[in-house]
C-alpha cells in the first residue's frame, strides 16, 4: 500500500511538471467517434485476409457480417436461419437443390448479384489452390474432391455440383443426403462476391467490396477500418445508424479503459479482470448474453489407454468430480453458464438444445465420482494432465479449478495437474500430431445454429474437428440417418439420440456455454449480441 | 577514423549473421505455425500442405534460413500470415516507434541531465536527496504499473489526454507514453550524471577554469559537463535500441501500433517472417548506435582517437 502511493505521488509531480507543455492536447472532443451518428468499436486485427471463405475467427468476422449480406441470415435474437437474397430454396430428396434469388440486388459497386456470383465465389473458396481455410465448408457440394483432393493437385477448377440456370437460379448436388444444408447458407463462406474479386484481387482485398447494409469507407490494415452506411441496401435490415468506426486494440483492457473515459462507443468483449467492476462502471450499459459456443475437454482415443472397455466410467466419474457451478460463479462471474448437453442454449429447444440431457453425469457427486473411477479401473498412469494454451484467455484459471475440484473428489492432491502449452499454434500442432497423454481442451464455437454443427465436425469418425478420434459406430449411423431425414423436428430428434450416444460414452466432458460479453457508452442504445457473440451493428441507434 | 568505421562495419557482419540465425532458430523451434492458423480445428491436410509450401515451411531449416537471408539482400522480408508484406508492416511501425523513442530520449536528456547536474552541483542539499528519492521509487515500480497509473489518471480520472494513442499517433500523443517508456531510464541517466559531475567538480581544470575567472555557466557547460557526458552518452546510446525494442509494455497499454505491437503478434502467431525481419532491423539499430556512440566520444573527449 505505501510503495503505491509513492509511486503515485512521484508519477503526479512528474506529471505536474509536464501538463504545462503537453496534456493540453487531449480533453476535447469527449464522444467516441468524430462524426455524428458514427460510432466506434473495439477491434483486433483480423488473422488472414478479408475473403469470406478464409475468414475463420470473430475479428474478421464482424466485417464480414456488416458488408456482405449471403443467401440466409440468422436472425441475431433466435438464431433462426431466414431467406435474406434467396427467394426460395427447393429440393425433393434432399441431395438436389434448387436456388432462386430476389430481384434487385446489387454490391455497393452497382453490379448486380445474380447466380454467377454465387456460384463464382464458391468455387473460388472450394479450390485448393486459393488456399481457403473454410473450403471445407464446401466439402458437401459434389465434385469437392476433385477441386480440393486429399492430397496432391487439383484436377478440376470448379465444382461439378454447382450449374447456373439463369441470371436469378442455380442448381446445387450434393455428394449426400443433407437436409438442413439450406440453413448452413447464412455462414459468410456462402456470401456471393462481385467479379472486381477475381479481376482485381489485390485491389479488392485493400477496400472489400460486399452487398450488405455497410461499405468500407478506408481501410488502414492493422489499425482501423471506417464503414459507412450503403443508403442505396435495397434489404430490410438497414443500418440504423451513420456508420462504424473499427478500431483495433492489441490489449482489451486499454480498449475497456477507452470505453469508460469516453473514447469508444462499443467493446465486445469485456476482459475478465474487468469482470468485477463492470456492474458499477457501466450500470447497464452492460450485456451478457449466451452465444453458440461450448467448452469441453477432450480425450485422446488414439492413446490406448483412455479407449479401454471400463474407460467411460472414468471418463464420466471425472465428469461428476467437477463442481461446474462454483468455478462459473467464481472464476467467470456467471460468464458461463454450466453446461447440461453437448449444444449450445442458443439453438432453442426446437432447434435442438436440450437441458438436463447429459442427466445425472454432468452433476456435482464427488463420493459417486470417486466409486465410478475407481470400478473404471482408476486413472490412466494414476494422473491426469490437463493440456491446454496458456496465451489466451483465462485457460490457467479454470483447469486449475477443475483440478482443485477433482484432486478435492478424489481425495488426492495430486490427482490431477495442469499441463501448460506456450502458444495457441503449438497446442493445435501437438494435437495434431496426436501428441495428447490425457484431456486436453477444446472449444468449439458453432459456424451455424445446428444441432448438426455441434455434433458432427466433433464426434463423427474422421470429421474435421474430432481431434481425440473418438469412433462410434452407433453415433456415425444416427447422424446419417439425421442428415438424411426431411422433416426438420424429426431430424432433430435423431441428432438428439447421437448426441445421447455421446453421453453414454463420455465421448467428452461438457464444461460450460460460453456468454458473449459487450459494454457500451451513453450514447448508443439498441446494442444486442447475436448467438456468434457480434454486435448486431446496423441495429444500434446512435444519440 | 576512417579505417576504425571500416573495421566496426566489417565486424558487423558476423554478429548480424549470428544473431539472425539465432532468432531464427528459436522462432522454428516453437513448432509449426500453420497449426494456428485455423481456429480451433485441424486445418485440413491439403490446405495445410497448400500454405506450408507457399511459406516455405515444407523445406529444411537451413534451407528456410539461406532463402530468407536472400531474400532479405534483395529487400523483401517475406510475407505475414494476414497476406501483409513484412516490408509494409515495417513501414507503418517503425516510423510509429522512431517518434516514440524520440520523445523518449529526448525526456532522458532534458530531464535526466537537468537534473543530475542539479543535483552533482548541490550533493547532500535537500534538493539531491529529494531527486535521488525519486528516482529509487521510479526506478524500483515497473514500467506497466507507472504507465497504468498514469493512464487512469491522466487518462480516466482526470481527461487530460486520451487513454489510447490514434493510429496517427502523433508527436503531442506520445508524450506520455514517451514519458512512461523513459521513465527508469531516465531516473539510471540522472544518477549517472550526478555521479559524474560530482567526481569532475573537483578537478583540477575545473579549478583552474573557476580561478582563470570564467562566468560560472561556461565552467559547467563547456568544462564539467562536457568531460562527465561520457558514461551518459554510453547509456543513452545503447539505450536507444533498448527503447525501440523493449516498447512492447508500453505499446500494449497505451494501444500503439508500433513494433513492439507487430513482435508481439508475430510471437503469438509464430510468424517467422515478421518476428525475423523486425528483430534483424532492431539489431541493425543496436549496431549503428553503438557506433555511433563510440565516434561521440571523440566528439567529446578530444583525447580519444581513432585509427
Amino acid at each position: 500500500m505505501r510503495s503505491a502511493t509513492h509511486a503515485r505521488g512521484a508519477a503526479c509531480a512528474v506529471v505536474v511538471a509536464l501538463a504545462a507543455t503537453a496534456c493540453g492536447g487531449g480533453g476535447s472532443g469527449g464522444g467516441g467517434g468524430g462524426e455524428s451518428g458514427v460510432l466506434s468499436s473495439s477491434w483486433g486485427d483480423p488473422q488472414n485476409p478479408l475473403e469470406p471463405s478464409n475468414t475463420n475467427e470473430v475479428q474478421g468476422g464482424k466485417v464480414l457480417d456488416m458488408i456482405f449480406r449471403g443467401l440466409k441470415k440468422y436472425d441475431p435474437k433466435t438464431g433462426k436461419a431466414t431467406d435474406m437474397l434467396a427467394q426460395k430454396i427447393d429440393t425433393s430428396d434432399s441431395q438436389n437443390f434448387t436456388i432462386t434469388l430476389k430481384d434487385g440486388w446489387t454490391f455497393s459497386n452497382g453490379e448486380k448479384v445474380t447466380a454467377k456470383s454465387f456460384v463464382d465465389a464458391w468455387n473460388y473458396g472450394a479450390s485448393l489452390k486459393n488456399n481457403q481455410k473454410n473450403a471445407y465448408f464446401f466439402g458437401y457440394i459434389q465434385g469437392y474432391d476433385k477441386v480440393h483432393p486429399d492430397s496432391g493437385s487439383q484436377s478440376a477448377d470448379t465444382l461439378s455440383g454447382l450449374k447456373v440456370v439463369d441470371d436469378s437460379t442455380f442448381t446445387v448436388a450434393l455428394n449426400q443426403k443433407f437436409s438442413s444444408f439450406p440453413d448452413t447458407l447464412g455462414y459468410a463462406a456462402f456470401a456471393p462476391l462481385p467479379q472486381s474479386f477475381f479481376t482485381d484481387h489485390a485491389g479488392w482485398l485493400k477496400q472489400p467490396v460486399g452487398d450488405g447494409p455497410y461499405s468500407i469507407e478506408s481501410y488502414t490494415k492493422g489499425s482501423q477500418m471506417a464503414l459507412k452506411k450503403w443508403d442505396g441496401y435495397p434489404g430490410a435490415d438497414k443500418a440504423q445508424n451513420a456508420g462504424v468506426t473499427l478500431k483495433v486494440y492489441t490489449d482489451n483492457d486499454t480498449a475497456y479503459t477507452d470505453l469508460i473515459a469516453g473514447n469508444l462507443d462499443l467493446v465486445d468483449d469485456v476482459p475478465a479482470s474487468q469482470l468485477k467492476n463492470v456492474k458499477n462502471d457501466l450500470g447497464d450499459r452492460y450485456i451478457n448474453t449466451p452465444a453458440g459456443i461450448i467448452q469441453t475437454l477432450a480425450f485422446p482415443y488414439y492413446d490406448s489407454a483412455w479407449n479401454k472397455s471400463g474407460s467411460e466410467k472414468v471418463r464420466t466419474g471425472l465428469s461428476m468430480a467437477i463442481n461446474r457451478k462454483q468455478i462459473t460463479d467464481t472464476i467467470f462471474q456467471n460468464t458461463r453458464t454450466p453446461a447440461t448437453d453437448w449444444t449450445s442454449p442458443v439453438l432453442g429447444t426446437a432447434g435442438g438444445f436440450k437441458e438436463g440431457l447429459c442427466g445425472s453425469a454432468c452433476d456435482y457427486d464427488p463420493a459417486q465420482a470417486k466409486k465410478l473411477i475407481q470400478e473404471g479401473g482408476g486413472l490412466p498412469g494414476g494422473q491426469l494432465k490437463i493440456t491446454y494454451n496458456a496465451d489466451t484467455g483465462s485457460h490457467r484459471m479454470w483447469v486449475d479449478a477443475v483440478c482443485n475440484s477433482i484432486n478435492n473428489a478424489l481425495g488426492n492432491d495430486k490427482a490431477c495437474v495442469g499441463n501448460p502449452i506456450g502458444t495457441f499454434a503449438d497446442f493445435r500442432n501437438q494435437i495434431g500430431q496426436h501428441k495428447m497423454t490425457g484431456p486436453f481442451r477444446a472449444g468449439w464455437q458453432m459456424d451455424y445454429p445446428l444441432i448438426q454443427n455441434f455434433l458432427q465436425p466433433l464426434y463423427y469418425t474422421n470429421a474435421s474437428s474430432n481431434d481425440g478420434k473418438w469412433s462410434n459406430k452407433d453415433f456415425d449411423k444416427l447422424v446419417d440417418q439425421a442428415n438424411a431425414q426431411t422433416d426438420t423436428a424429426k431430424a432433430v430428434s435423431t441428432f438428439q439420440q447421437a448426441e445421447g450416444v455421446v453421453r453414454d460414452n463420455m465421448a467428452a466432458i461438457p464444461l460450460w456455454y460460453q456468454n458473449g460479453s459487450a459494454g457500451y457508452s451513453a450514447r448508443l442504445s439498441n446494442v444486442a449480441l447475436n448467438p456468434f457473440s457480434v454486435p448486431v451493428y446496423n441495429e444500434i441507434k446512435v444519440s | 577514423m576512417g579505417r576504425y568505421v571500416v573495421r566496426r562495419l566489417l565486424q558487423m557482419i558476423p554478429v548480424f549473421i549470428g544473431a539472425t540465425l539465432l532468432i531464427f532458430l528459436m522462432v522454428n523451434v516453437m513448432g509449426d505455425p500453420i497449426a494456428g492458423l485455423c481456429g480451433e480445428r485441424a486445418c485440413d491436410p491439403a490446405t495445410a500442405a497448400q500454405l506450408k509450401k507457399e511459406f516455405g515451411l515444407d523445406k529444411p531449416v537451413w534451407q528456410q534460413y539461406l532463402t530468407y537471408m536472400g531474400n532479405v539482400f534483395t529487400g523483401d522480408f517475406g510475407t505475414a500470415f494476414n497476406g501483409q508484406p513484412v516490408t509494409e508492416l515495417m513501414s507503418t511501425a517503425f516510423p510509429v516507434t522512431i517518434r516514440l523513442t524520440v520523445v523518449a530520449i529526448l525526456f532522458e536528456i532534458v530531464i535526466g541531465i537537468t537534473l543530475g547536474v542539479v543535483t552533482g552541483l548541490r550533493r547532500g542539499r535537500p534538493v539531491d536527496t529529494g531527486v535521488l528519492l525519486a528516482t529509487l521509487v521510479v526506478i524500483s515500480v515497473p514500467t506497466f504499473v507507472t504507465g497504468l497509473l498514469l493512464q487512469l489518471l491522466l487518462g480516466v480520472e482526470w481527461g487530460w489526454i486520451k487513454p489510447s494513442v490514434s493510429p496517427d499517433a502523433t508527436f503531442g500523443e506520445l508524450i506520455v507514453p514517451g514519458l512512461v517508456l523513459a521513465s527508469v531510464s531516465l531516473a539510471y541517466v540522472t544518477r549517472l550524471t550526478r555521479t559524474s559531475i560530482a567526481e569532475n567538480k573537483r578537478s583540477d581544470y575545473v579549478r583552474t577554469a573557476v580561478a582563470k575567472g570564467l562566468p560560472r555557466h561556461r565552467v559547467i557547460t563547456r568544462h564539467l559537463l562536457r568531460n562527465s557526458l561520457i558514461p551518459v552518452v554510453t547509456f543513452i546510446g545503447t539505450d536507444i535500441g533498448a527503447l525501440m525494442g523493449g516498447a512492447i509494455v508500453t505499446e500494449r497499454i497505451f494501444n500503439i501500433h508500433g513494433v513492439g505491437y507487430q513482435l508481439y503478434q508475430g510471437i503469438l502467431r509464430q510468424n517467422t517472417q515478421t518476428v525475423v525481419g523486425f528483430v534483424t532491423v532492431l539489431v541493425l539499430v543496436f549496431l549503428v548506435a553503438n557506433l555511433l556512440v563510440d565516434l561521440l566520444y571523440a566528439v567529446l573527449d578530444p583525447r580519444i582517437r581513432y585509427a
